[in-house]
């Protein structure tokens, strides 16, 4: 819904109409020249150039790498219960991040954690943001009845209340999921399913602003004189244009999916009790803030990373998108 | 709308801004109807008064204590209401509108055990100046044994023929049948005596529809030392100084408020480090949290007593969700449990010492019981030192032996248990433990926790419920509701074995059944010398930890926090914790 | 546009009742059990708990209880709660101006602070400045409040003893000293829903900002030489803002939803504790009011929002 606004103020309407006519065309030029250069093409190549993105990028990836080969180099089992060494401190032999309450080293739990938090978060985010994002378009672009359809759907999800409706959608799916996926990959799915199920609206909403706005523009107005068809204006013409708020939401959602995954382990929804997630690490740890405050701490901060370097690549994918900035 | 455009956002905050200025203004500043307006709160906190503050993390929503959703409520009703008599910290009676206790040697309690006769205190007044007299205590029994009043007390008024008021001050108390337990009803939290005049019309379905009764369930008519100010469910109860009262001379605070919400460990912050409050209750907290908050040393725990036993129960049916309908029926035997040495193994592989120390601290000490309170009863005999080496060599002798993965397994099959239990921080560390001590010998546990409201819950539709119990293992507290264990120790009997046709809803549910226990039960509930039914309750205590029908781990010792200065709080097993609050004073 | 208004509103009713209907549903099929808390007392068998559910009504199928909901809406006392046994209505009036104070006060804060530091984070991108306030935006989102809300408590409240843990409902203001205790008992919640709020929406403010400054009618503004200042708060910023203000107006019914685990922690006994605390021990028809009231506010702030970008952005056309 930003770019939306460029021409609003009626003092510079006509010099900004101007340059935007420009720019479609070239938009359009660019579109039917047929060269190799394509949108994403482009957008890979000044991604890369995108200094704070790649920062993004190479803290997620060394995150990934780390909670996939951290346990093969850092051989202390995250069950393992150490007696002697209850709640000890960082830098205590044998426990590099010390250890909770019942001495369950907390280096090794985050190792585990990593990989299925990381997980949550992405694939969680791309549930919510793509289906808020198709929502928000359809109903932005064709407005009428199915606008009025899908956004009180949107009200109605935006209301319910989230933890009668997390334990009732367990207590309806979670024996038949897991009977057929099986446990791990059954719970995996639901708790994603879930949490993008019930984040999708805030982007839905967003969208559908900017949609509502964009769709009265020169170059989809062009575009749609030319014979592009819908669905091509839709995604290839508009949703670049609303991309920086979608971005934002989503990485918003990213820590609110870690977070939200503690939540639902919680109510015994998500996964078992034992298994260290980062928002379960957090959760738990949190209660010692006093006696232990790294327990909370290094869970906290590590989502923090995870949130914030997904922003800097979102900056940069914003960047790497944005049709003004193209050569 | 060209003007309108121009409207700049500043524009559209500040009416955001009034708009909800207006909403706040739009607000009644008190309720409309419900409970009484309220005075002046603040005037309470002026110099020299006597406030003594409270502070609940489950907060009171109504004080009818028959109309209790929670021991919050019947707390919060004590400081207004008093039954006949209440359980002191050493579970003794003390007569509060009872003149004295009655038993066999007084002639209070019949020798047949059909009937008891209590003789109430003279000159009682209600706190609205009317007399307190033998027909309120017969309508609180006519109140709680309509049905359709839906008295959450019912039980305690079950066993009771007929109330009659022999005169204004004695009442005699007919039981159905001989009654182990004379002091079942009218007793403790349980049996708060209610003001006829003001709940008349109430007993019966207009018990909560009536208007007037949904009022007076909000603001009680008391004989107690404080009397209400105001209420507002589910925040803050607010009580004066009852002037009616029959030793008002000695009530040492002018205001009580007891203040509810928020969780267990803030509460604790609360009175040992800030010094808010003067007493909170309840301080539900893991060791390593609660430790650090009490060395603060503003403040002294009130502990005593017993909040419950833990334990970890086995399921002596077969709970494999293979067996469809069939899944934790009785007809289904237990694969494993079923034999006495794997119980047997399982008992002496579990750490309580650890659970204990590292999570309980100061809130639970290990117990081999499942009878810890009154002290009487709490049985010498019982042993449950951690054993590795001969729970190992137990399995090794039921057959189930080590596999290639460490696991062990009998006939193709694996020694893998579904250990559940609720949400609860303590109760997670609990299960991890127990999951690492079982590994230790070779069994696997898959751990899984409930929702609290879930598994407590009994709905006969979810698969969730500790009654349903499809787990092979389970666990949490539970313990007797008077000295006298007869409906705690009736979860052991084979006529109360929880199975589908029963909606799982009998009590046993563990489905554990002993006709040699049943027996004994039997010769429990008729035995009404007080000495030798305390002998029967260690004898019914050893047979079950000897059969290991049940792992006790862990005596619960909950204790509340209270200012140093403050005098007066003790911890009750069998009452509420603010039984003596006329009492409490500064010191 | 006034016709667009009223058959948007004339839709909402039957999308209410829809609404309404769904609501019910779930929380009626939803697992959970209002008695749950004397499930393995001996003294409170089966048998009375099944009393207590036929008194309370629940042993009735659910779509009965619906219509009996709807009757008790319409007749203004909304049921009556499991839990105090009287009707809901009164609990919602208690509960609403604690609400109202703390989170309110917040949410006018977070909008206050939000939009300044969006604008000189976009105006000075990459800055000092703005390296700062987006650090302190991505950990206002990626810690949650329970973690925040303790942190502070720990520092402000039990290490300094500068603001109360425990909130005080009865407290009425009467004096300045009333008054100085009621902002202290406000100050931690009102800071922990402050540093959430703020950080979301300097992070919508900032991008919207910066999709507007490198427009033409921004150079165009420039070059008729008109003062950077004033370029960037009459163009940039009232273009930029009409995003935002949708954003804010949609977020209007969080306001009184309350501030679940904010309000928990600090005991501010507002609509967000009552509702956790519904939710804890199956109050039904406590959620159900809730969530009704909510549904409503949404709806209708849904149509502001859209009124509202209609008015302020020419582009946006309704029919």
């Amino acid at each position: 819904m930003t770019q939306a606004n460029q021409a609003i103020n009626p003092r510079v309407t006509s010099p900004a109409e101007a340059r935007i006519q420009q720019q479609s065309a070239a938009d359009l030029a660019s579109v039917l020249s047929k060269k190799p250069r394509t949108l994403w093409g482009d957008a890979w190549r000044r991604f890369r150039h995108h200094r704070v993105a790649m920062i993004g990028a190479t803290v997620l990836l060394i995150f990934i790498i780390a909670s996939i080969f951290g346990p093969i180099l850092y051989k202390v089992n995250p069950e393992a219960l150490d007696a002697v060494n209850l709640l000890s401190k960082p830098l205590t032999p044998g426990h590099l991040l010390g250890t909770d309450e019942i001495g369950h080293d907390l280096l090794a739990r985050a190792f585990f954690g990593g990989r299925i938090s990381i997980a949550v978060g992405f694939v969680a985010m791309l549930i919510a943001v793509s289906l808020g994002s198709l929502v928000g378009a359809l109903a932005g672009f064709f407005g009428g009845k199915l606008d009025q359809l899908l956004m009180r759907t949107t009200d109605l999800f935006l209301s319910l209340p989230q933890l009668p409706l997390l334990l009732l959608t367990v207590y309806l799916f979670r024996d038949p999921v897991t009977k057929a996926l099986g446990p791990e990959k059954g719970i995996f799915i639901i708790v994603v399913v879930m949490i993008g199920a019930l984040a999708w609206m805030s982007t839905a909403r967003i969208v559908r602003a900017s949609f509502l706005s964009l769709k009265r523009k020169e170059f989809v107005e062009a575009a749609v004189g030319l014979g592009v068809n819908e669905r091509s204006i839709m995604f290839r013409h508009i949703l670049p244009n609303a991309l920086s708020p979608i971005i934002v939401a989503a990485t918003l959602e990213v820590g609110n999916a870690i977070i939200t995954e503690s939540t639902l382990s919680f109510l015994g929804v998500g996964f078992p009790p034992d298994t260290p997630t980062w928002g379960r690490l957090v959760t738990d740890g949190s209660q010692f803030l006093q006696a232990a405050p790294w327990l909370a701490i290094v869970p906290g901060v590590l989502i923090f990373l995870t949130v914030l370097s997904i922003n800097f690549m979102g900056d940069g994918l914003r960047d790497a998108l944005d049709p003004r900035q193209r050569q | 709308m060209r003007k309108l455009r121009k409207l700049s956002a500043f524009h559209a905050i500040s009416l955001i801004a009034l708009l909800s200025m207006v909403i706040t203004a739009c607000v009644p500043a008190t309720a409309p109807g419900g409970a009484p307006a309220a005075a002046t709160p603040a005037a309470a906190a002026e110099a020299g008064s006597k406030v003594l503050k409270i502070l609940y993390w489950q907060a009171p929503t109504i004080l009818n204590p028959h109309q209790a959703t929670g021991t919050k409520d019947f707390d919060a009703a004590s400081v207004i209401l008093e039954p006949l008599a209440r359980y002191s910290e050493k579970d003794e009676l003390i007569p509060y509108l009872a003149a004295e206790i009655p038993t066999l040697e007084n002639g209070g309690v019949a020798k047949d055990g059909l009937s008891v006769t209590w003789k109430l205190k003279t000159g009682v007044k209600w706190s609205d100046g009317s007399d307190f007299t033998a027909d309120d205590v017969v309508f609180t029994y006519t109140y709680c044994s309509t049905k359709e009043t839906a008295c959450v007390n019912t039980a305690n008024y079950d066993p009771i023929k007929t109330v009659e008021a022999v005169d204004p001050n004695t009442v005699k108390i007919t039981w159905k049948e001989t009654n182990p337990d004379p002091y079942v009803s009218f007793v403790s939290y349980t049996g708060m005596i209610i003001q006829k005049k003001q709940f008349e019309k109430c007993a019966g379905a207009t018990a909560i529809t009536d208007k007037d009764c949904q009022a007076a369930n909000l603001a009680p008519i008391g004989t107690g030392a404080y009397k209400l100010k105001e209420f507002k469910p589910g925040d803050v109860v607010t009580y004066v100084r009852n002037e009616a009262y029959r030793d008002v001379a000695n009530v040492y605070f002018d205001t009580v408020e007891i203040k509810g919400g928020g969780d267990a460990t803030s509460a604790a912050r609360a009175v040992c480090e800030t010094g808010e409050v003067d007493y909170a209750w309840n301080l539900q907290v893991q060791k390593a949290v609660l430790e650090p908050i009490l060395a603060a040393g503003k403040c002294d725990a009130v502990a005593g007593g017993s909040f419950g036993v833990e334990r970890l129960e086995l399921n002596f049916s077969n709970p494999d969700p293979a067996l469809g309908d069939k899944r934790s029926e009785p007809d289904q035997p237990h694969p494993a449990f079923s034999d006495l040495r794997v119980r047997q193994a399982i008992n002496k592989a579990i750490d309580r010492k650890a659970i204990a120390d590292q999570l309980y601290g100061p809130t639970g000490s290990p117990t081999c019981n499942i009878m810890v309170s009154p002290v009487a009863v709490n049985s010498p005999n019982t042993k449950c030192d951690r054993d590795v080496e001969g729970a190992k060599k137990l399995l090794d002798e039921a057959g189930w032996t080590v596999g290639s993965d460490g696991i062990r397994e009998k006939d193709g099959k694996k020694l893998e248990l579904l250990y559940q239990t609720s949400i609860n921080p303590l109760r997670q560390g609990e299960q991890a433990i127990i999951k690492a001590n079982l590994a230790e010998v070779g069994i696997t546990a898959n751990l899984k926790s409930v929702d609290a409201g879930v598994f407590f819950g009994g709905d006969p539709g979810n698969p969730d419920t500790l009654n349903k119990f499809y787990a092979d293992l389970q666990m949490f507290t539970n313990s007797p509701s008077s000295p006298v264990a007869i409906g705690y120790l009736s979860g052991w009997l084979c006529s109360k074995v929880d199975s589908a046709e029963n909606k799982w809803q009998a009590g046993n549910d563990q489905r554990y059944c002993n006709k040699d226990f049943d027996a004994l039960y039997a010769k429990f509930v008729s035995e009404l010398d007080p000495a030798k039914s305390n002998e029967l309750a260690i004898q019914l205590n050893d047979f079950l930890i000897n059969d290991v029908a049940v792992i006790p781990l862990i005596n619960r010792v909950t204790p509340s926090g209270k200012l140093k200065n403050l005098e007066g709080p003790t911890y009750n097993t069998f009452d509420s914790n603010l039984w003596n609050i006329a009492t409490w004073k500064r010191n | 546009m006034s016709q667009y208004i009223l058959r948007r509103v004339l839709i909402s009713i039957p999308t209410l009742l829809v609404i309404s209907f769904i609501i019910f549903a779930v929380l009626a099929l939803a697992p959970g059990d209002p008695l749950a808390q004397f499930a393995v007392n001996p003294a409170i068998p089966e048998s009375t708990r099944q009393l207590i559910r036929q008194q309370l009504g629940i042993d009735q199928p659910w779509h009965i209880r619906y219509v009996k909901w709807v009757i008790a809406m319409f007749q203004g006392n909304w049921g009556f709660s499991f839990q105090t046994k009287a009707p809901v209505i009164d609990l919602i009036w208690q509960r609403l101006p604690q609400t109202l104070q703390v989170v309110g006060v917040a949410y006018i804060l977070a909008i206050l602070l939000a939009i300044p530091i969006g604008i000189i984070s976009a105006v000075r991108q990459y800055s000092f400045f703005d390296q700062v306030a987006t650090f302190f935006a991505f950990i206002g989102f990626s810690v949650p409040s329970f973690f925040t809300g303790l942190l502070l408590m720990l520092v402000f409240a039990i290490g300094l003893h500068w603001f109360p843990i425990v909130y005080s409902s009865t407290l009425e203001i009467t004096n300045w000293s009333s008054f100085v205790l009621q902002i202290r008992q406000m100050t931690l919640p009102v800071a922990v829903l402050v540093v959430q709020q703020t950080a979301a929406l300097t992070r919508f403010m900032r991008s919207s900002m910066l999709d507007n400054l490198p427009l033409e009618y921004v150079r165009t503004a420039r070059a008729k030489g008109l003062a950077e200042r004033v370029v960037v708060l009459r163009h940039v910023v009232t273009n930029s803002l009409i995003p935002v203000v949708t954003l804010i107006a949609l977020g209007i019914p969080t306001i009184f939803a309350g501030a679940i685990i904010t309000e928990n922690l600090f005991r501010v006994n507002g609509l967000g504790q009552l509702l956790i605390t519904a939710i804890q021990n199956s109050d039904t028809p406590v959620v159900m009011a809730l969530t009704f009231i909510f549904a409503v506010l949404t709806v209708t702030f849904n149509l502001v929002a859209d009124v509202l970008y209609g008015v302020l952005d020419p582009r946006v056309r309704y029919n």
